[in-house]
């Protein structure tokens, strides 16, 4: 994973920066422009590899072009008969590659991705994280969004109930009437904030170019709540399913 | 690179195959015996010869405690792995076998582990390719069924180099298939392959766009195939004969061999018959018949069968598609030759499988198309490139014996992950690192692939050291793993032991002790190679002796050349390889004057102005001006 500190030696894509390896002219990023060979793999981010700016309103099918034209050059495949250093070379190039095409297809990942470059921490909230502070006996941060306080308390309520029935063996339609409406609504609640953090997104890219520092700062900390509320929901989301299985 | 041969091999549980790119059609080479599948058999003979293939077949029965099958099952897997394997087929383990150790399976007096069985059988399909080409195979790409772990790779890795073949890459069965399929049809949309082979079931999705196969998701089972089926039907036999005829013959190699040969003739002929017959010889004499109707054997099957449903479900819902979605579902594997089987696709999928592929060879074919891509292309396939993906996810162990992902499954390969690490105690100058393939939370639930030792860490206060992995899993699904240690920026030194796998150096002894074995087949080889070149020296001469050169050279000349050229032929006739070189050289020396001469003719008539076209015309073919020596051997193809 690139980092951010090392913003100042980026390089821009497309542009000539280092002389090429093989033939010493300059080159650009991934080939050398006089004689098309790979280059060592630069210390970019995954929007840098693209010669993406570092927006997140992306296209979807752009990224995919360029996916697979980038593939088609540097793929190991190509290098099968190429001398080692030009194998090790492609081997990273397009680990990076796919990597990157990974990371950036995926809205939630590509946003969470950009966040962590512009230095925000980002709070695991993996299932493994889960079950990794159980193990381990860690209090792990759950903050209540404040507008879900009342409906999780509830749904909590039903959840211990709808456990200590299937424990007693017994059945009760209502109860799982209850849940199945309070789950349809989390649901809907998280469609919504994908929309929230899409809206964010259009805010976030017109800032890159014309905003301060301090709307930028602002946006970043609305996209790490909506993202957050969104993983709570998720969890919650989980927690129903597994007491429902 | 055209004339070093790179071969596609198919090494399956039951058959094995060898193919090439014939053209822009790929063909499989077909073995002495003119057959296109080797059965992945191996036996030790009468004369304590190693033989494979169709020829092993026979002693599978007379001399079953000499004979393996099926050594797929066992690649890459240790002791724990195959208690179910070891209950339903006649493998004998080494008697000396110690836990966490290679396996090794005993053929008549030695031992064998899994990666120099597969050996045997890729050296057998190796020299199967020499002898089609004339010529030396030392590169290949082989198959392995997608849903195959890190150790199950390697092993077949390590089975390449013991074999003396460079494995250029592995490449998933389906996928494989998918490329034979797409060849011929340029066509842009998602293809489900559904692989059910020998001895594993795979499920790949794939989307195809102008040229590119894209795997999109993949599932499988490395325990489900054919040879569960087989195994049904012979416990059915065992119980009939010990309850009709009394005899308990179970423990007997020779009688479940002839049961099992049985019911696989039986279960090949239900595919297109409504019922089929047992009949079995045993010892004493007695005679065991039966019948099994269509009806009875699907039933039978069922739930074999059944167990292709959650695979299949689950890679269709990691590609995040509807079965409606599916362009065109490819069949692969010969037990996709039942009914049943292409019943139940046509349910998952909503639509007919597309069967005019041969199952059993669409494998090998896609593995050559393949093989020509990485030889650098040809015009058919040069706009095609397959990107796969990894079956398992990559997960280290943490703190309370859980699993933490660190590449998912499905993810394309290469892909790569970084991790940091850190100590705990002041001065400690190693970090141990468990490293997991599955889907499974917990460590434990999950296939122990290596323990790393992260050596070399300079002593500092505990938790200070930032140590850098990275875990790089390359285009054939074998992970790689570096590390160093940030604030030295010192390279830390990792100390691999494999959970099931063999080291280097024990590859590279195999290796050896291989050599040994196949001295008599370098000898062959050479002595190929060498005729061969002796007919490129041949045809140049006699090429040259139409050109007016030729009437310039003196008549002593002339006649020492003939006399060389007759040597050679009655060398070529003989088998010693060396005699042969030696011809070779002396005709070569002895036309120099006549290379000389044909050069001048071509230069003279350049300057001349003379078409080169026509000048190249009076020197043997496959060589233009610029080459030295018309008739030595050309350097250049």
């Amino acid at each position: 994973m690139a980092n951010a500190d090392s913003k100042s030696s980026l390089i821009v894509p497309g542009e000539a920066t280092e002389r090429c390896w093989s033939c010493g002219t300059m080159r650009a990023q991934h080939f050398c422009n006089s004689c098309g060979k790979v280059q060592p793999a630069a210390p970019v981010d995954y929007f840098m590899f693209f010669g993406f700016p570092r927006k997140l309103d992306l296209d979807t099918a752009v990224l995919e072009k360029e996916f697979y034209a980038l593939s088609r050059r540097l793929h190991p495949d190509v290098f099968a008969q190429a001398e080692s250093v030009e194998r090790a070379w492609s081997l990273e190039q397009s680990s990076m590659l796919n990597d990157a095409y990974r990371t950036l297809k995926d809205p939630i990942k590509r946003t969470e991705y950009l966040l962590r470059l512009e230095g925000v921490e980002l709070e695991e909230q993996s299932k493994q994280a889960t079950e990794k502070a159980r193990a381990t006996g860690e209090l792990k941060k759950q903050v209540v969004p404040p507008d879900l306080l009342e409906e999780v308390f509830e749904l909590n309520m039903h959840l211990e109930e709808l456990r200590g029935q299937k424990e007693l063996g017994e059945d009760d339609p209502a109860l799982l009437e209850e849940i199945g409406k309070a789950k349809l609504s989390l649901e809907e609640k998280f469609d919504a904030l994908f929309n929230e953090l899409k809206a964010e997104w259009k805010k976030w890219d017109a800032a890159v170019d014309s905003g301060t520092e301090e709307q930028l700062a602002q946006i970043r900390d609305q996209m790490l709540d909506v993202l957050n509320r969104r993983n709570y929901i998720r969890n919650l989301v989980r927690d129903v399913n597994e007491a429902l299985e | 690179m055209s004339s070093d041969h790179i071969v596609g091999i198919d090494l399956g549980t039951t058959n094995s195959l060898v193919a090439y790119m014939q053209g822009d059609v790929p063909a499989v080479i077909p073995g002495e015996d003119g057959l296109n599948l080797v059965p992945s058999v191996v036996a030790l003979d009468e004369n304590n010869q190693m033989i494979v293939g169709n020829a092993a077949r026979k002693y599978l029965i007379e001399t079953s405690d000499r004979a393996v099958y099926s050594i797929k099952r066992l690649m890459g897997r240790g002791m724990e792995d195959i208690q179910e394997e070891l209950k339903l087929f006649p493998f004998r383990l080494a008697d000396d076998l110690l836990s966490g150790e290679v396996l090794r399976i005993r053929i008549g007096e030695r031992t064998y582990t899994p990666p120099e069985i597969s050996a045997l059988i890729l050296r057998q399909l190796k020299r199967n390719a020499e002898r089609f080409f004339g010529g030396p195979v030392t590169k290949a790409v082989i198959t392995v069924p997608a849903y195959f772990n890190d150790a199950q790779r390697q092993a077949t890795k390590d089975a390449g180099r013991i074999a003396g073949l460079d494995v250029l890459r592995l490449v998933n069965e389906p996928t494989a298939a998918s490329l034979a399929y797409g060849l011929d049809r340029r066509k842009n949309g998602v293809v489900a392959v559904y692989d059910l082979g020998g001895g594993t079931f795979d499920i790949s999705i794939l989307k195809l766009h102008d040229g590119i196969f894209e795997v999109v998701a993949t599932n499988g089972d490395t325990h489900l195939g054919g040879d569960d089926i087989d195994n049904l039907l012979i416990a059915i036999a065992l119980d009939d004969i010990r309850g009709d005829l009394g005899l308990d013959v179970r423990r007997n190699g020779e009688a479940v061999q002839r049961i099992r040969k049985s019911v696989i003739e039986a279960k090949i002929a239900l595919s297109s018959e409504p019922s089929a017959k047992l009949d079995v010889d045993l010892p004493g004499g007695k005679k065991y018949q039966r019948e099994i109707t269509r009806e009875m054997f699907e039933q039978l099957i069922q739930p074999v069968v059944d167990r292709t449903i959650g695979p299949t479900k689950q890679a269709l819902k990691d590609a995040g598609l509807k079965p409606g979605q599916v362009d065109e579902v490819v069949l692969v594997g010969g037990s996709t030759r039942i009914p049943k089987v292409r019943q139940l696709v046509q349910e998952l999928f909503g639509r007919a499988p597309h069967t005019g592929m041969n199952p059993d060879e669409v494998v090998a074919l896609g593995a050559a198309v393949q093989a020509n891509i990485l030889g650098g292309g040809s015009a058919i396939t040069k706009e095609m490139l397959l990107l796969d993906v990894t079956p398992l996810s990559l997960g280290i162990e943490v703190a309370g014996g859980v699993t933490d992902k660190i590449i998912l499954r499905n993810s394309t390969i290469p892909a790569s992950a970084t991790q940091y690490y850190t100590t705990q105690v002041d001065g400690q100058t190693s970090v141990a690192i468990h490293v997991l393939q599955g889907e499974r939370e917990l460590a434990r639930d999950c296939r122990s692939l290596a323990r790393f030792d992260l050596k070399g860490v300079p002593p500092m206060v505990a938790g200070m050291p930032r140590i850098e992995v990275r875990f790089l899993i390359d285009a054939n699904g074998i992970l790689h793993v570096s590390a160093r240690e940030q604030r030295s920026g010192k390279e830390a030194e990792i100390e691999v032991q494999p959970s099931y796998g063999l080291t280097d150096e024990q590859v590279e002894h195999m290796l050896l002790e291989s050599y040994d074995f196949a001295e008599e087949d370098f000898r062959q080889r050479q002595v190929i190679e060498a005729r061969r070149e002796a007919d490129t020296i041949l045809a140049a001469l006699s090429k040259g002796k139409q050109s007016p050169a030729w009437q310039e050279l003196s008549s002593e000349e002339r006649a020492k050349t003939e006399e060389l050229e007759r040597a050679l032929l009655a060398a070529k006739d003989g088998d010693d390889y060396a005699a042969i070189r030696k011809a070779i050289d002396a005709l070569n020396a002895g036309t120099m004057h006549l290379a000389e001469l044909m050069m001048d003719t071509a230069v003279s008539a350049a300057l001349k102005g003379k078409a080169m076209d026509g000048a190249e015309a009076d020197l043997p073919e496959g060589e233009g001006a610029q080459a030295g020596h018309p008739v030595a051997k050309a350097e250049f193809k």
